[in-house]
C-alpha cells in the first residue's frame, strides 16, 4: 500500500516536472521579449548607474539581496552557535607550518592593502564590477592571512557581530523609509546624480558599503571560529 | 581567434588539475589543485565579459574555500588513505 501511494505520488511529481521542461523550450530565443530593455534602460536613464548587474542586485532585486545577506547571516550563525565556545583566555593556535619571518613582514604589509582594495571595490560598487559582496570577501581574506600568520592575533567576536548587525539594521532602515516615503520597500529616496560619478545612484552607495561590512564580519567570524575549534 | 584558443587552453588546464585533484593521495596537493581550478575559472570569467562573477570566484574559489579545506585537514589526517589504515589497525586489534 506504500509503495504504491509513493509511486503514485511520484508519478505525479514526475508528470509535472516533463511538463514544466517542455514548457520551457529549449532553443528558442527568449530575450527579444521581457524585462530585459526595461532593466538597461531604466538603469541608465532614471537610476543613473553604469554598472547594470549591481542596478539589477541591489536596486530592481533589492529585496531578493535582503533575502542572500540573511541567509549568509544564518549560516554564520549556525556554525557560531555549533562551535564557538566562550574562553577568557585565548591563547595561541596550533599552526600546520610557523610562519617565517618573511612571511609575517609581508603579512604585515599587504593587509592593510588587501583591506583597502576590498573597501575600494564595495565602495565603487556602482562604477566599476564588484559590490558589497565581493569587496567583504576580500576584506575577510586580508583577515585570514593575519590569523593564519601570527599565531596570537585575534579579532573580537563583540566588535564584528556589532557591526554585522549595525549593517543589517541600516540595510532595512534603508528599505522602511523607502516604503513609507515612495510605498515601495528599497524604493530609491536620495538624488540620483550625474552618470560615472561616485556620488550617483541613490541608495545603492550606501547599501553595498552596508552589505560590504556585514559580509567582511561574517565571514571573518567564520574563518575565526574555524581557526579556533579543536585547539 | 586568439580568445578561443585561450578559452580552450584554460579549460584543458581546468580539466587536467581537476583529474590532479581526484588522483592525488595527499589531499593537501588536491586541495591546491582545486583552487588553481577555480583561478583558471575566474579567468574564463573574464574573458566571457562577467567580471563581477570572476571577482567573487577569484576572492571565494581561490582563496577562502581552499583555505577552510586546508583547516579541515589540520583537524584531521593529511592522506587520503590514512584514515583508513587506522581502522584496519584497530578493528585488527
Amino acid at each position: 500500500m506504500k509503495k504504491v501511494i509513493v509511486l503514485i505520488s511520484l508519478g505525479i511529481l514526475g508528470f509535472y516536472l516533463i511538463d514544466i521542461f517542455l514548457g520551457i523550450g529549449f532553443g528558442v530565443q527568449h530575450f527579444t521579449a521581457g524585462v530585459k530593455d526595461l532593466y538597461l534602460s531604466n538603469s541608465k536613464d532614471t537610476l543613473k548607474v553604469s554598472n547594470v548587474v549591481t542596478a539589477i542586485v541591489v536596486n530592481f532585486r533589492g529585496f531578493d539581496t535582503l533575502g542572500e545577506v540573511t541567509v549568509l547571516f544564518l549560516a554564520s550563525t549556525a556554525l557560531g552557535g555549533i562551535l564557538y565556545k566562550k574562553r577568557h583566555h585565548v591563547g595561541e593556535r596550533s599552526v600546520l607550518f610557523p610562519a617565517s619571518r618573511v612571511v609575517m613582514s609581508g603579512a604585515k604589509l599587504l593587509f592593510p592593502s588587501i583591506v583597502l582594495l576590498g573597501a575600494y571595490v564595495f565602495i565603487h560598487g556602482h562604477l566599476s564590477p564588484g559590490g558589497g559582496f565581493q569587496g567583504g570577501t576580500i576584506i575577510a581574506t586580508g583577515f585570514l592571512l593575519m590569523l593564519l600568520t601570527y599565531r596570537n592575533y585575534s579579532v573580537s567576536h563583540n566588535r564584528l557581530v556589532y557591526f554585522e548587525s549595525l549593517a543589517g539594521i541600516l540595510f532595512v532602515s534603508i528599505g522602511l523609509v523607502g516604503y513609507f516615503s515612495k510605498g515601495s520597500f528599497l524604493e530609491n529616496v536620495l538624488p540620483v546624480g550625474n552618470m560615472n560619478e561616485l556620488f550617483s545612484g541613490g541608495v545603492i552607495g550606501i547599501i553595498y558599503i552596508a552589505v560590504g561590512f556585514k559580509v567582511a564580519a561574517e565571514l571573518t567570524g567564520i574563518i575565526y571560529t574555524v581557526l579556533h575549534e579543536k585547539d | 581567434m586568439i580568445y578561443i584558443i585561450l578559452t580552450l587552453t584554460l579549460l584543458l588546464l581546468m580539466i587536467a588539475s581537476a583529474v590532479y585533484a581526484i588522483w592525488q593521495k595527499d589531499l593537501l596537493y588536491a586541495v591546491i589543485a582545486s583552487g588553481i581550478l577555480s583561478l583558471f575559472l575566474s579567468i574564463v570569467f573574464l574573458i566571457l565579459q562577467a567580471p563581477d562573477v570572476a571577482l567573487t570566484e577569484a576572492a571565494i574559489g581561490v582563496a577562502l574555500t581552499t583555505i577552510i579545506f586546508i583547516i579541515a585537514i589540520r583537524n584531521t589526517v593529511r592522506f587520503e588513505d590514512e584514515h583508513d589504515k587506522k581502522k584496519v589497525k584497530t578493528t585488527t586489534k
